[in-house]
């Protein structure tokens, strides 16, 4: 997979794919169908792994050749060695977790740089749709408040603060829309919310 | 195929002028680079798939996997099928004649290692002029074996397929084989390992090897859900029989499994076979560390488990592919949801016989590109 052919599939994760450092090894926890990696590996020579709980996606990810380990991230980075990692990905996924603060200070252990995207619930067709009195659906939130897999709704101020709590600093944030991101109000306007964090230095003590 | 030059064994024995069986499908192309190696466990042979002329069923014992248009797929890869030194499928074993003495080996045959069994494949690759293999696989022992091949000739293979495998027995399994080898070694028509000369063969003792094996390949939820608490030829009024014959459908069919298997198996190669087992421990030699014992392998892993093996369950496996990450080898792991049990491995799941495709599928495209 080239750069281009990222960026017609998923044009957030070309964006974000910059962020990566060549020849970098990569955690993508909840790597999906694999194309991030497949993208990373094949045209910027990362190494590294993914991990992912779904069968079929498991077996998408290794069609395209990922490393990939079917592993509940809810279950935690046990399989990772401290420090073993230049970036650990998490994309639209940890909407999704039970565990979002252990697996948060289990990526801080695990590598030196994180990106962490998630849906932004202040995204302002979800305000509206809260003022007009029902839960938002959108295209980055498509679901019924019954059948949700995002057990977690956040905002990008509301991530900040836990990022910082878990031991990791933002080195960048940034809203997208339609993959582009978004600079005038982004916590209104931008429907992804995508961080790139790093290991907070020890102070000593 | 006879080799004539004795193998050093890891006891320190040496066995010389032995034959190995294999079988082959699908074509070696012009520069040897599509051959797969299938490493049997522990009742299997070289006949690994397809059906032998005039028998339809015959068969082989990983025919669901191997054969045109498999996972493994024939009209592609180049698939040898070895049956081990010691087993009984036709490479020399306890039953042939030790040439030093004329006699059947019988409990003289030397006791073996899968890092024995691993040394006299690779000869066998030598004699077939393949230098490296495109995979190496095998499930349970046959997964061992694999594993064996990548740490003791890691420029041989670029893939290794580790399924339903475990890199040592837990002291629970070497029970199990000790309670399996303990009814061979006291049944009385064992004789010593010698019974080959007196016409009598120890049935009985390895019926119930067999009975205790097979207990171990079943999940409880799969025999649960196939025999539950059913009565076999229940007395009138569906009532039990009050004596110690067959009351429940399991009873009939484990002694029908070992009834089976006690004709067509044999004594020593059940004990040689289960030896092996307990004493595969390749981060032995490494103070128990697996990462170091893995440190010089170069293949890219594909590791599979079963979540209701409680055998080698998916935690021994999660062990390999830790060990693996630590080493930063490429590995893909599958953890397959499957009610099998150990069994799992050798039936159709098609989660299972899907990534196993996917992944010789890939095998087959970055073998066509580096020829391009």
């Amino acid at each position: 997979m080239n750069f281009d052919d990222l960026s017609a599939l998923r044009p957030d994760l070309a964006f974000i794919a910059h962020w990566v450092a060549d020849g970098a090894h990569v955690l993508d926890v909840a790597c999906g169908d694999g194309a991030m990696l497949h993208y990373l590996g094949a045209g910027k020579g990362c190494t590294g792994y993914g991990i992912e709980i779904a069968d079929d996606k498991v077996l998408e990810s290794t069609r395209r050749g990922v490393s990939v380990i079917q592993h509940d991230m809810e279950q935690g980075l046990g399989l990772f060695g401290d420090n073993s990692f230049d970036t650990v990905m998490c994309l639209s996924s940890l909407q999704m977790m039970q565990n979002v603060e252990e697996l948060l200070r289990d990526i801080v252990r695990v590598g030196a740089e994180a990106i962490i995207s998630f849906p932004n619930f202040a995204y302002w067709p979800h305000r509206v749709a809260l003022l007009m009195g029902r839960m938002p659906v959108s295209r980055t939130l498509p679901f019924q408040w019954y059948d949700t897999p995002n057990v977690r709704c956040a905002t990008i101020h509301d991530f900040m603060e836990l990022a910082g709590e878990c031991g990791l600093e933002v080195l960048e944030c940034v809203a997208l829309a339609d993959g582009k991101p978004v600079r005038f109000l982004p916590n209104l306007r931008g429907s992804l919310a995508v961080f790139r964090l790093r290991k907070k230095a020890r102070v000593a003590a | 195929m006879h080799f004539a030059e004795p193998l050093r064994l890891r006891s320190g024995a040496r066995i010389g002028d032995y034959t190995l069986m294999y079988e082959t499908y699908g074509t070696l192309n012009a520069d040897k680079s599509n051959a797969v190696l299938i490493c049997h466990a522990l009742n299997a042979s070289h006949h690994v798939a397809g059906t032998y002329d005039g028998s339809p069923k015959s068969a082989g014992w990983w025919d669901n996997m191997v054969g045109p248009g498999k996972p493994v797929d024939t009209d592609r890869f180049f698939v040898i099928g070895v049956n081990n030194l010691g087993s009984c499928f036709g490479s020399t074993g306890p039953m042939h004649a030790n040439p030093l003495t004329g006699k059947p080996y019988g409990a003289a045959f030397p006791v073996l290692t899968v890092e024995d069994w691993v040394a006299a494949q690779a000869r066998l690759a030598d004699r077939l002029g393949i230098e490296q293999f495109a995979a190496v696989m095998g499930g349970s022992l046959g997964g061992m074996q694999a594993l064996s091949w990548s740490i003791m000739y890691p420029a041989r293979l670029r893939h290794c397929i580790v399924i339903a495998s475990t890199p040592r027995l837990s002291a629970q399994n070497i029970a199990f084989n000790d309670v399996a080898r303990q009814a061979i070694l006291t049944d009385p028509d064992y004789r010593g390992g010698d019974f080959y000369e007196h016409g009598v063969v120890p049935r009985s003792g390895l019926k119930v090897a067999r009975m205790i094996g097979h207990i171990t390949y079943l999940s409880n939820d799969d025999m649960a859900e196939k025999f539950g608490r059913k009565l076999r030829n229940a007395a009138e009024n569906n009532d039990y029989k009050f004596g110690f014959g067959i009351d429940f459908e399991i009873e009939s069919y484990l002694r029908y499994q070992g009834d089976k298997f006690s004709e067509y198996f044999d004594a020593n190669t059940y004990l040689l076979i289960t030896k092996a087992l307990d004493y595969f421990d390749p981060a032995r030699e490494y103070g128990g560390d697996l990462k170091r014992a893995l440190a010089s392998v170069r293949a890219e892993f594909l590791i599979a488990s079963f979540t209701t093996d409680w055998r080698f369950s998916p935690e021994r496996s999660r062990e390999i592919v830790q060990a693996l990450i630590s080493n930063r080898r490429k590995v893909t792991y599958a953890e397959i949801d499957a009610p099998h049990g150990h069994d799992a491995f050798l039936l159709d799941d098609a989660r299972y016989m899907n990534v196993v495709r996917a992944y010789y599928d890939r095998i087959w495209e970055e073998h066509a590109k580096e020829a391009a």
